[in-house]
């Protein structure tokens, strides 16, 4: 019986899985973003690609506020209610999770499914069981409806990233800061929240990247004055093949990239320490 | 101070129950409003027609042939992942985060692009002499599976990585040692390894395939009709919520329902080896 190892062939078959079509895999992961960026530089009416010459004019017509009044303000529209429900689920998602940190691993264990819930459940469903609801207590859709859904539909994203980090928190930290004769507030602001920080913004980022994308929270709880950027998107999608979408594509990839690598810079575990 | 921690929790509890658990009751509470009383008459005429039958079958078909294709993609990637040193792992996550954070609209529209007339896959079949004149992808279930499986692709690359970069790579030293060749290797030593990421990524593809309106929307066009716009089209234009709501609780069971299989496949330990 000879070893595999003395037949070349498996292993050349080997290396060309992972490393010619594990890079074919990760070059079609990525194309759809260089294509989008690419695109949005085409000084075409159509979205032919390769891109018809250079140009910015769509980033013009999409900065142009007469041309492009609607746009603007779904972008308003859309940060507004993503920095809302970043703050929302600060308020709800940061104590909770300091507060399960404190709690018996059994009843964490039983308590936690049921706040990470809405991360399984198809958006979409809960859109529409909240619009019901919304529409029994008499509530009409509104930009306050859609903050609550979000808040409500992402809030467990912050949960989720601030717990990671507050599992690795020593509790003789916070014991060491009480017996030294700090109250709660002083623990909680000098001790406690430090140390939360990199989850904390790295919850505060996904929030705000999940809530600024939302389609199907936003459709069912969103009234016809609070359009929304991604629903603006698919509207100019359907309806026109508009190129400004590329510029808006163009825009909000540079925005993640940027946030990204700052995200990098501020939670690199090297630079914790 | 060893305080309770339960007043913390108390917020985001109540608001869980409030706004999340109450809304989902009432939500299949509803489905069951007939057109005299309580019955199951949604349920009936939903599952009765055959069109929606269609809908429901298609609807699971391309959550599979997602997962199929994100499996297929996302084990060479892990690989390669954990054949590279510390740098080509670093370039690897990035790549894998780019996509996974830029809005779903935005990756819907590059696919729009790419599947088009005048797209770079038309182009480059004419100009090879591969097709006669240029072509459309949209509106067909082959180009809706290309953008869905690009997509959700990070999702299932993310937990084998997780797994990946916290086994030491000394790892699979015993079995090259014993002379097992790369595919042993990977077939009685990896691939166990990796299942539990596998699952966890196959939950997070269907449950993403199961609300992806748009992209479904956009690309499927309308010969391809899956559930999510079905339950937008009885909210929207037909105004019959009992029965958006009775099309929701299909839609749940039937995430819910493999999900369930999918945690108790994962306990099943023989099936997952030592994990």
């Amino acid at each position: 019986m000879h070893s595999p190892r003395e037949n070349p062939f498996p292993v050349f078959l080997y290396r060309a899985f992972v490393f010619g079509f594990g890079g074919l895999s990760l070059i079609y992961l990525v194309a759809p973003i260089v294509i989008a960026i690419t695109m949005s530089f085409t000084a075409g009416q159509t979205l032919k690609y390769p891109p018809e010459g250079f140009s910015l004019r769509w980033y013009e017509a999409l900065l142009d506020p007469v041309r492009s009044g609607t746009e603007h303000i779904a972008a308003g529209n859309s940060l507004k209610i993503a920095a809302l429900a970043v703050l929302g689920s600060l308020l709800f998602a940061v104590p909770a999770t300091i507060g399960m940190a404190r709690m018996r691993r059994s009843t964490v264990n039983a308590l936690e499914p049921f706040l990470l819930a809405p991360l399984v459940l198809p958006s979409l469903v809960y859109g529409l069981a909240a619009l019901i609801v919304a529409n029994f207590v008499g509530f009409q859709p509104s930009l306050w409806l859609t903050v609550i859904g979000h808040v409500v539909v992402f809030g467990p994203l912050m949960y989720r990233a601030a717990s990671v980090v507050a599992q690795g928190i020593n509790p003789s930290l916070a014991e060491a800061s009480t017996v030294m004769g700090a109250t709660w507030y002083t623990t909680l602001r000098r001790v406690i929240l430090p140390l939360l920080a990199p989850g904390i913004l790295a919850g505060a980022f996904l929030v705000f990247i999940q809530s600024l994308d939302n389609v199907s929270v936003s459709l069912f709880l969103a009234d016809a004055q609070t359009t929304v950027l991604p629903l603006r998107m698919f509207a100019l999608i359907e309806e026109s093949l508009d190129v400004r979408v590329a510029a808006m594509s163009g825009i909000l990839i540079g925005l993640t990239l940027v946030v990204m690598l700052v995200a990098r810079r501020v939670l690199a575990p090297s630079r914790q320490a | 101070m060893k305080a309770s921690g339960f007043p913390y929790v108390l917020p985001m509890l109540l608001l869980s129950v409030a706004f999340f658990a109450t809304p989902l009751a009432v939500l299949v509470g509803f489905s069951f409003i007939g057109p005299d009383g309580p019955s199951l008459h949604n349920y009936a005429r939903f599952l009765g027609d055959a069109f929606n039958y269609r809908v429901l079958v298609n609807t699971a078909t391309l959550g599979l042939q997602t997962i199929a294709s994100t499996t297929l993609l996302g084990i060479p990637i892990a690989l390669f992942y954990w054949h590279s040193g510390k740098t080509a792992r670093q370039v690897i996550i990035f790549l894998t985060l780019i996509p996974m954070l830029t809005s779903n609209v935005v990756r819907t529209f590059a696919w729009i692009v790419i599947l088009g007339r005048q797209g770079p896959i038309s182009e480059t079949f004419v100009a090879l002499g591969l097709a006669e004149r240029p072509f459309t992808l949209m509106s067909t279930e082959l180009g809706l599976v290309l953008a869905m499986c690009q997509i959700d692709l990070p999702l299932i690359i993310l937990p084998l990585i997780a797994i990946l970069s916290r086994t030491p790579v000394q790892f699979t030293e015993a079995a090259q040692v014993s002379g097992a060749g790369p595919w042993r290797i990977l077939v009685t030593v990896l691939l166990p390894m990796m299942l539990p990421g596998l699952l966890a990524g196959w939950i997070l593809v269907f449950a993403s395939t199961s609300a992806s309106f748009v992209t479904q929307a956009v690309i499927g066009g309308a010969r391809n009709v899956y559930v999510p716009q079905l339950i937008y089209r009885e909210v929207g234009t037909l105004f019959d919520w009992p029965m958006a709501s009775a099309i929701a609780v299909v839609l749940l069971l039937s995430t819910g329902i493999l999900l369930v299989a999918m945690t108790m496949i994962s306990r099943h330990r023989r099936l997952v080896g030592h994990a």
